[in-house]
């Protein structure tokens, strides 16, 4: 084992060391990685996925400047219990425009990965104000704050190109009209049709039933989105992935 | 490695001195070696029986055909199958006489718990004493009816949401708001409603406030003010309010209306789940 008696060599030479621990780690790294982005079966194609609207991307900026994925995760694991609580488990698909990702490392609220459509708008807007006034074992922070918080739309066209950089297919249609689907998507009387064109399924509706766009309008849209766009009634993913 | 070498008691060591101390060479110890060999070849094992190495288009099945979603589609189906004959009769029992169906009533009331647990306390409460704006489940005020099958059919078709048409609906007008009522219509309004249910009010108003009741709000909450149950109208005449009886609170609602709303579950559970949840609501304690 002559090459191992070389190892001396290693360890008694700290560049030498630092060099080979990085192709050590390297190599491992790469074998645990790079499969991901060439194998077929690690995300399968679904339908209903788009990138976030203009009023829910601004939504997930609040989500995650207060943190909210400190305390509650965006992914239902594939187990019974998680299932029949949360719903069906998450796709590797529904993160695809998430940049970054909210899957979360612990909960200390619920899973909120389809959080969407569960509960009333009116009931997000008291639970984010107080949230012991509808649950009173709770132990969330209150974020009476977003609702006088007015949120602007003058970065978010920035922001989708800064997406769009970092890889979600936004169009150049979708960035010029940012500000008015902004807009259009938290007043039910405005004319929302180009919004629906460009993002189905997005729901329009004066979230937090006051005029003006503030903070809680978008908080509110992007939870309201959460998990609702894959349909899986039409929908059986493979099982073997 | 340095040449190794003996000590005086005959022990190899690795030829290593620091000021005199030298370092032991003794062999592992063998239980060590061979379960660090066992392990070794565990792994290859484990790496064949399960998915494991990455091809070119997807990785390895593994011998044993494996996956995690094909395990939670058996466990699933094993845990629906346990409960399959019990939940087509729930499926399609007819919801007034569960009740006299002991073992049924009893599964449903244990299904309906859990399923509670899981969907409807975040609004009505764990205890399902409700909040402001979500109802209490306990009294027996119902805004769309307390017997089990208008309880049945407000869970499985919702208030006022977007996805089920057949969810019930109304709209009580924005008084103020729109415009309709003047500021002065509204006061008298509020104070002639809480007379109706004994609170203090202005007795100089109630007069003209009921004038406008009748015209504007009985059409809804009926002329003596108990309410509507086709409608959703609450009752105004009893001590049960969901937004609040005081004064400002019944100026701010009859000034910007009220509106709740309350998802179709009927699109997210099962006949069998709707049954064991309305049955669960109905024996709380106010169910007619």
């Amino acid at each position: 084992m002559s090459i191992l008696n070389k190892h001396k060599i290693l360890e008694t030479n700290v560049t030498l060391l630092l060099i080979f621990s990085f192709i050590v780690v390297t190599i491992g790294g790469i074998v645990q990685i790079a499969p991901l982005f060439y194998l077929e079966n690690t995300i399968e194609e679904v339908e209903g996925m788009r990138p976030y609207s203009p009023l829910e991307l601004q939504g997930r900026e609040i989500y995650q400047r207060e943190g909210c994925y400190v305390c509650h995760s965006q992914m239902i694991r594939p187990m019974r219990d998680e299932i029949e609580r949360y719903g069906h488990y998450s796709l590797a698909a529904e993160s695809m425009y998430d940049r970054p990702f909210q899957w979360g490392s612990k909960r200390t609220g619920p899973d909120l990965a389809r959080v969407g459509g569960r509960y009333s708008d009116d009931w997000h807007v008291a639970h984010l104000e107080d949230p012991q006034s509808v649950v009173p074992e709770s132990v969330m922070p209150k974020y009476a704050f977003l609702m006088h918080h007015t949120v602007h739309s003058s970065h978010i066209a920035d922001y989708m190109k800064t997406h769009k950089l970092l890889g979600v297919p936004y169009t150049d249609e979708m960035i010029e009209n940012a500000k008015a689907d902004f807009a259009a998507q938290a007043n039910p009387d405005s004319d929302y049709d180009g919004l629906l064109e460009r993002y189905p399924g997005a729901q329009v509706r004066n979230f937090d039933g006051e005029p003006g766009i503030s903070e809680m309008d978008a908080l509110v849209a992007y939870l309201q989105m959460l998990g609702t766009l894959v349909d899986f009634s039409t929908f059986t993913p493979d099982a073997s992935r | 490695m340095s040449k190794k070498s003996e000590n005086e008691n005959g022990v190899p060591t690795t030829g290593h001195s620091w000021d005199g101390i030298e370092e032991y060479d003794n062999p592992m110890p063998r239980w060590w070696l061979y379960t660090f060999y066992a392990c070794i070849v565990w792994g290859i094992a484990y790496s064949i029986a399960y998915p494991a190495w990455p091809m070119v288009n997807r990785a390895t099945a593994g011998l044993l055909g494996f996956s995690t979603r094909g395990a939670l589609v058996e466990e699933l189906a094993a845990a629906e199958a346990a409960n399959a004959q019990i939940d087509s009769r729930l499926a399609s029992a007819d919801l007034s006489v569960i009740a006299d169906d002991a073992g049924l009533n009893q599964y449903a009331v244990s299904k309906g718990a859990a399923v509670y647990r899981t969907w409807c306390i975040q609004c009505h409460g764990s205890g399902a004493a409700g909040a402001v704006g979500f109802p209490n489940l306990l009294d027996d005020a119902w805004l769309w009816g307390g017997d089990i099958e208008a309880i049945q059919t407000t869970i499985n078709h919702g208030i006022r949401n977007e996805d089920d048409p057949d969810a019930r609906f109304s709209l009580m007008p924005a008084f103020g708001a729109d415009q309709l009522l003047s500021e002065e219509q509204i006061e008298g309004v509020v104070n002639y409603v809480m007379s109706l249910s004994g609170e203090p009010h202005d007795a100089a108003m109630v007069a003209e406030g009921a004038e406008i009741f009748a015209n504007e709000c009985a059409a809804c909450h009926s002329e003596d003010g108990t309410g509507n149950r086709d409608l959703g109208a609450p009752n105004l005449t009893d001590a049960v309010w969901l937004y609040g009886g005081d004064y400002d609170t019944l100026i701010e609602t009859v000034t910007y209306a009220r509106a709740g709303v309350m998802p179709a579950w009927g699109l997210r559970l099962g006949a069998a789940e709707i049954n064991a949840v309305a049955t669960y609501v109905h024996q709380l304690g106010g169910g007619e």
